[in-house]
């Protein structure tokens, strides 16, 4: 059984570079929009990789600001300075 | 088992009969009723008769349109689990009914609204 | 002269640094004497080292980002009170949500944070410390928040001024304030699997994601931007849990079955709690997310599913109520509304019949239970409203002595029969809405033999404002209760015909016309 792995956030602009860049490096990224936030589901593991945010948003990010944006999240959280990962063993 | 503690976990009951001035608390419940939600809670004496339980306090569920239609010979009495039949002259004590029983009553054919147990 | 840039630390580092390597074991007091809750419950902790926090969150960077939280949500929240944000909610009746939300669930923030702020002393280990000290000020925060946020519509609507006063007293509030005294008064670690787990882990995302997001859906800013930004703290909270569940696990093999009887009473204890929460999804919001239903597939029995499959391998097992959960998903939300409608007396917020549409909208989230047992008794209660006989059930409410919900649940196979169990503790008889809770009774009976029992209370003669005799032979309880509760009767009844449903026609009229 495979468990999904999964972050929301509220929406607005930063987010959308957040989610953007959750794609580009999660092949199996479902992203669903609700009312005010965006849910992004992948299999197993997901990671939010610092680089590929900044490239998307065009400015300096530190991980530990997506924070201010979090909803919720699934799955054990490893954080270093370049990525942030959620994961189940299944 | 009991509770893990620092100390003596010790409380009375908050609900302990002498807490209730000379009357005991009851429960009333028309099974397949719903509608009403839950039982209700009343606080009387334990000599008061079981028709007076009847006839002042199970009217509370008249709104029903089932209540008109309820043959009372043919009501099924419960104290919790177990089937009885009250004497309707004697007090709630001899009738065996004790202080946080609860009454149940199932009015055989009268299954609620459209028969859903509402 | 060259001058040596030393590496900046990572964040790794940079979090042992703060928190672990700012610790010391005690040399002047004994270390079990400075920390003397922590193994009264049978939990074995051989290296408090082992614990983590996965954020790695240091004082610096918390006051940081919780500071710009504060200062969007206050922004959004002084728009919205210039804005008239309260006149852009889908229809009046949405209101009664938040009064209800208010009085249920802001003061269970408050005593959310006084049980992190005891972790937060209690705990031995400086990671854990910092983590719990964070989430104590956190819930500080969420209670406040949320205050200011509803004391924008408490300035234009009934019923939501004496919040404080209602917690520990109103029937319908007594559910909450018994499952945080009953936390509250645990040990550390209990508290921790109780609150920091089973309800921010396993059961917080239905309490505010699916009903925030509700919040946006139907027009309301104000509570959408605060239990958003509540939210982004709960991310923390619920990784706290976690880390603290896997941390004691991976102690000693003695912890388990500790730790799965707490994981199986505060599963349930939370189930029960949220009950009320999916009747708001379901019948208050006029426009709706998703039902209770697919909220709970969603978020308790697949995201559950991936969290308990992961935490199999310590052991751990499903909770044991999860089938029962799953089964009475289809029942909780119809049941407490009938609950609330017929008491219209009795509530500080409005009931109502859902409208036709929203009847047909039940019918679809719940094609197996809806229509079958709960959609009769809505259509009669609009028939007999619109004949002048609107539904008011005056008696009291029997409660079961562990949830203090009222006893108003099905047997798991019997929809059409309540749910009774009972038992005999010191002579004394005890009743239950379930298997659940009659077990969680047997377990530790001293912590519920003193449960207040609101209808009880009144019955005893406890519940009359300052002045009035209740010894006098005449003196009637049910009179004096709601003085006794500041229930506005402007608050109570239909929301047909009241003050807030023309006030909010009236303004809202005037805001569209000169």
């Amino acid at each position: 059984m495979t468990s999904n792995a999964f972050i929301a956030f509220q929406k607005n602009e930063e987010t959308r570079c957040i989610v953007e860049a959750i794609v580009d490096d999660n092949p199996g990224a479902i992203v669903v929009e609700q009312p005010a936030m965006v849910k992004v589901d992948v299999p197993e593991r997901l990671v939010i990789k610092r680089a590929t945010v900044e490239e998307k948003m065009g400015r300096d990010f530190d991980l530990q600001e997506l924070q201010i944006h979090l909803i919720t999240i699934s799955g054990h959280l490893d954080e270093t300075d370049e990525e942030f990962t959620l994961s189940w063993q299944s | 088992m009991s509770v893990t503690s620092l100390g003596a976990y010790e409380f009375e009951p908050r609900d302990a009969l002498a807490r209730y001035n000379g009357k005991q608390l009851l429960y009333i419940n028309w099974e397949r009723h719903r509608m009403f939600s839950r039982p209700f809670v009343i606080a009387v004496a334990p000599d008061m008769p079981f028709r007076t339980v009847v006839e002042d306090h199970i009217s509370s569920y008249s709104y029903h349109p089932d209540y008109e239609h309820i043959d009372w010979s043919k009501v099924i009495w419960q104290n919790s689990e177990e089937v009885f039949t009250p004497d309707f002259d004697k007090s709630l004590a001899d009738n065996g009914i004790g202080h946080k029983d609860l009454i149940r009553f199932t009015t055989p054919g009268l299954d609620g609204l459209n028969g859903t147990g509402y | 002269m060259d001058m040596k840039v030393a590496k900046k630390l990572g964040l790794k580092e940079r979090y042992a640094l703060m928190t672990r390597d700012l610790a010391w074991d005690t040399t002047y007091q004994p270390m079990d004497k400075v920390f003397p809750q922590v193994s009264y419950e049978g939990i074995k902790i051989h290296d408090w080292n082992k614990w983590e926090d996965p954020f790695r969150l240091t004082m610096d960077a918390y006051w940081k980002y919780q500071a710009e939280k504060e200062r969007k949500l206050y922004a959004i929240l002084d728009a919205f009170n210039q804005n008239n944000g309260h006149l852009t909610v889908t229809d009046g009746r949405y209101i009664n949500v938040l009064k209800l939300f208010l009085g249920s669930t802001s003061p269970l923030e408050l005593m959310a944070a006084r049980g992190f702020t005891n972790m937060g002393r209690q705990m031995v280990g400086a990671g854990p410390r910092v983590a719990c000290l964070m989430q104590a000020v956190d819930e500080y925060r969420h209670f406040q928040t949320q205050i200011h946020s509803i004391s924008n519509y408490n300035k234009f609507y009934n019923g939501l001024d004496e919040f404080a006063h209602q917690q520990s007293r109103m029937w319908y509030l007594s559910d909450g304030k018994s499952f945080f005294d009953d936390a509250i008064t645990a040990g550390p670690f209990e508290f921790m699997v109780a609150i920091g787990f089973a309800f921010e882990y396993v059961l917080t995302n239905i309490l505010f994601v699916p009903f925030i997001s509700g919040a946006a859906y139907n027009g309301d800013m104000a509570a959408m931007t605060v239990g958003f930004s509540a939210q982004s703290d709960e991310a923390r909270h619920m990784t706290l849990g976690l880390e603290c569940i896997k941390f004691i696990l991976e102690q000693d093999p003695d912890n388990l079955p500790i730790v799965q009887r707490w994981i199986d009473k505060w599963t349930w204890r939370g189930t029960r709690k949220l009950g009320s929460v999916g009747m708001m999804m379901d019948y208050m919001l006029p426009k709706r997310i998703m039902s209770f239903k697919e909220a709970w597939e969603m978020y308790f029995e697949q995201n559950g599913a991936a969290l308990f499959n992961d935490l199999a391998r310590y052991g751990i097992t499903v909770p044991k109520c999860f089938a029962q959960t799953v089964a009475e998903k289809e029942h909780v939300t119809h049941q407490s509304w009938i609950g609330f409608y017929m008491k219209p007396d009795s509530t500080n917020f409005h009931t109502w019949v859902p409208e036709p549409e929203e009847l047909d909208w039940l019918s679809e989230k719940y094609p197996n239970t809806f229509d079958k047992y709960y959609r009769p008794t809505f259509e009669h209660w609009a028939k007999t409203q619109k004949a002048g006989k609107r539904f008011n059930n005056k008696t009291a409410p029997m409660n079961c002595q562990v949830c203090l919900n009222t006893m108003k649940y099905n047997e798991p196979d019997d929809p059409m029969k309540t749910c009774f169990r009972s038992t005999k503790y010191k002579g004394e008889k005890y009743h239950f809405c379930s298997d659940p809770c009659l077990e969680i009774f047997e377990n530790e009976p001293e912590k519920y033999v003193q449960a207040y029992i609101s209808s009880h209370q009144v019955l005893q003669g406890n519940c009359a404002p300052e002045g009035v005799d209740t010894t006098a032979p005449d003196f009637n309880p049910a009179e004096h209760v709601a003085a006794y509760w500041r229930l506005d009767p402007n608050a109570t009844g239909d929301f047909d015909g009241s003050q807030d449903q023309a006030n909010f026609a009236a303004w809202r009229d005037q805001a569209t016309k000169n």
